[in-house]
């Protein structure tokens, strides 16, 4: 009998806490409600009758068009599926990857991105080879489908200014690729959480998303390309074809094209350490043009915090540093020109695209 | 009131050294419908392309609805609805999702843009296909899908562009009876593109006939045909025949046809008789068409059948479009 009154007063106990939890949901619910309420009263793009501006109607259009396109359903299981590869072969060889002493031990949480046993490549790289996929997936049909279908005209016959319909489908196209990133993002750091049990620290995390944001603006990269395509040709093949072309060009044969062309300048054994390193501050410069190489340097020092340089160092600099981890304000610093220069690459290709945009003679197919 | 709705004035648009549209004035008054006709590459849809501001002058002004189309191509497609050539659709969207998305991009409260769009589907007669993906109609559907796509935003001005481009006849037939009768209850003004002169023919209540960027002539039907063959004789053609009961002996045929020749010359009024095929044509000051047909049979020739030339549209246009394309 005392038995079953404690556990009755325990079970009171506990229904007064699912109580009290529930109560603290509902006040949650309505200060959020009051919160998107605000914005949305605050927002200009909405009013009272329900209408939603026509840039705001193309965005949401676009993205609907999107996640029910075949392709991005392709795109999205090949990419989750490599993505659940690598953080499996993570998972079993993060325990093993540890070695005593390492500077890194401590960024246990960030191996997940970046250890694997050879058979299969780690997140990050899987990213940087499948991210320029998905962009040029996304974006390579953007302008030259809505010319075949013959939709160009009649949308752009209606009341609104020309260049929200290019705009709105890179913005539609980010968006999605924003989700999509973060969603993995986060699952793959909630599978680590469940496999390891070890909870990732705050600045693990911030390193995540750092390395997150980075893969989306890598991958806004490739889709302006495509975007720029999908305006210059007129068929959605071609754009394709050559955005295809212009990936496996920077992928695969520039950096043979590099060897090519460093093979001559390559120091004789005897050289003074001032041309080895011009020759290596030259080879590393021209590989730069390539927006991954951009990409893996600036991911490489986000996720391994013992990146302390990513160019060719001298004995002298190194004389009298602690192998120790870079605090992330000073990996961010070390990434700033790779992270600028994608970034201007990314804005280059939607300036031109923009430009050619406006320009041109809206005719009906 | 009659008010001019489009007025265009020294209107130029140049491809490099071609003039796609050549110094076009035009004016088109409100609630009529106008036709402008010509070949291909006429440079029709460039002078569309301006009135929308979808592509800019190279010199001249555009003025719709009294606003300047180059300066503020918002607020005139704001009252102009255009259906292009061969409009499209998503395919993989439904009939209403398509009129659904032109009405919101018109900033149509989504309410009366959905009572709208119903309303519409229903006079156009696709309201069993609401439900169908557009990919799925046919040419005609999808023409008469345009049109509802068109008036959804209450357009004051439509503009077509080879609205009857690949329709059956019956269905060009009730595109048009659709047009007028919605221009009758709008009082729309509408600006129909074509090279199809008859259907124009049945429509327009002004043409302007267009060739190499330029507005050759302009007015009604019948006014057009007027100015351009006034001075121009009746034509009367006549088919003969000669043979079975006719009775023939040798080398009378050539002597018989001669002998109507002459007949035909003595009528009085007629002005020239030319052969042709056993085809007279037999150009008169007047209608003697009966006076022929006696002579005709005086002769002992059969008859096959007695035509008078009108001078439509089509002869219109042959006459302008001679080496147009």
């Amino acid at each position: 009998m005392k038995y079953i009154t404690a556990i009755s007063k325990e079970v009171n106990n506990m229904d007064n806490l699912v109580k009290q939890v529930l109560q603290r949901m509902d006040k949650w619910e309505l200060k959020i409600r009051q919160f998107f309420g605000r914005l949305n009263i605050s927002d200009r793009n909405r009013n009272n009758d329900g209408i939603i501006h026509p840039f705001r109607v193309i965005v949401n259009k676009e993205i609907s068009d999107h996640v029910k396109s075949f392709r991005f359903i392709v795109l999205i299981a090949i990419i989750a599926l490599t993505c659940l590869g690598s953080v499996y072969t993570a998972i079993h060889n993060i325990g093993s990857s540890i070695k005593p002493n390492d500077p890194e031990g401590s960024f246990l949480f960030l191996r997940l991105f970046t250890v694997s046993d050879n058979t299969m490549p780690p997140f990050f790289v899987f990213i940087s080879f499948l991210g320029p996929l998905l962009g040029i997936g996304l974006g390579f049909d953007a302008i030259n489908s809505e010319q075949t279908r013959g939709t160009l005209s009649r949308i752009l016959s209606q009341p609104i200014h020309r260049d929200y319909l290019i705009n709105a489908k890179f913005i539609a196209a980010l968006t999605v690729i924003s989700i999509l990133f973060f969603a993995l993002g986060f699952l793959v750091m909630g599978a680590g959480l469940i496999a390891t049990g070890i909870p990732p620290t705050a600045e693990e995390f911030m390193r995540i998303v750092f390395f997150i944001l980075l893969s989306i603006i890598y991958v806004s990269f490739w889709l302006n390309l495509s975007i720029l395509f999908s305006v210059r040709f007129h068929q959605p093949a071609t754009s394709a074809l050559s955005c295809i072309a212009i990936w496996l060009f920077f992928t695969v044969f520039y950096t043979m094209i590099v060897d090519l062309i460093t093979k001559p300048l390559t120091p004789s054994e005897f050289a003074t350490a001032q041309q080895v390193f011009n020759y290596e501050t030259i080879k590393i410069n021209l590989l730069r043009i390539l927006p991954s190489e951009l990409f893996s340097e600036a991911t490489t020092t986000l996720l391994m915090p013992s990146v302390r340089t990513l160019g060719p160092l001298t004995m002298e600099q190194v004389y009298g540093a602690i192998p120790s981890p870079l605090p992330l304000g000073q990996s961010v610093l070390l990434v700033w020109p790779q992270v600028t220069g994608l970034i201007a690459a990314t804005i280059l290709c939607f300036v031109l695209s923009y430009v050619s945009f406006m320009r041109r003679e809206i005719r009906s197919r | 009131m009659v008010r001019d709705i489009i007025e265009l004035s020294d209107l130029t648009k140049k491809y490099g050294s071609f003039a796609a549209v050549d110094n076009l004035n035009l004016t088109i008054r409100k609630g009529e419908i106008f036709g402008l006709l010509g070949p291909n590459g006429a440079g029709k849809s460039t002078t569309i392309l301006m009135m929308l501001g979808l592509t800019d002058p190279t010199s001249g002004s555009v003025k719709v609805c009294g606003i300047d189309s180059t300066s503020n191509p918002i607020e005139v497609k704001k009252k102009v609805g255009y259906l292009p050539e061969d409009i499209g659709f998503y395919d993989d969207c439904t009939g209403l999702e398509n009129l659904m998305f032109t009405a919101r991009l018109n900033r149509i409260p989504y309410k009366e843009a959905m009572q709208k769009a119903g309303h519409l589907l229903d006079q156009v007669g696709l309201s069993d296909e609401v439900k169908k993906k557009t990919g799925k109609y046919s040419r005609g559907m999808r023409q008469r899908l345009g049109l509802a796509d068109v008036l959804i935003k209450d357009p004051e001005v439509i503009i077509l562009d080879e609205p009857t481009l690949g329709i059956d006849p019956k269905g060009v037939q009730e595109f048009l009876e659709l047009v007028i009768q919605m221009r009758n209850e709008k009082e729309l003004t509408i600006l129909v593109c074509s090279h199809h002169l008859h259907q124009m023919q049945q429509v327009c209540d002004r043409v302007g006939i267009f060739v190499k960027g330029k507005l050759i002539a302009e007015g009604d039907i019948n006014s057009l045909s007027q100015k351009l063959f006034s001075a121009r004789p009746f034509m009367i053609e006549a088919g003969i025949s000669h043979d079975s009961n006719v009775v023939s002996d040798s080398g009378g045929k050539v002597f018989k046809e001669e002998q109507l020749n002459d007949a035909l010359k003595n009528i009085n009024g007629v002005l020239s008789v030319n052969l042709e095929n056993n085809v007279f044509q037999i150009g008169c000051s007047h209608n003697v068409a009966p006076e022929i047909a006696k002579a005709i049979v005086v002769s002992g020739a059969g008859l096959n059948f007695l035509y008078k030339k009108e001078y439509g549209l089509n002869e219109i246009y042959n006459r302008y479009f001679e080496g147009g394309e």
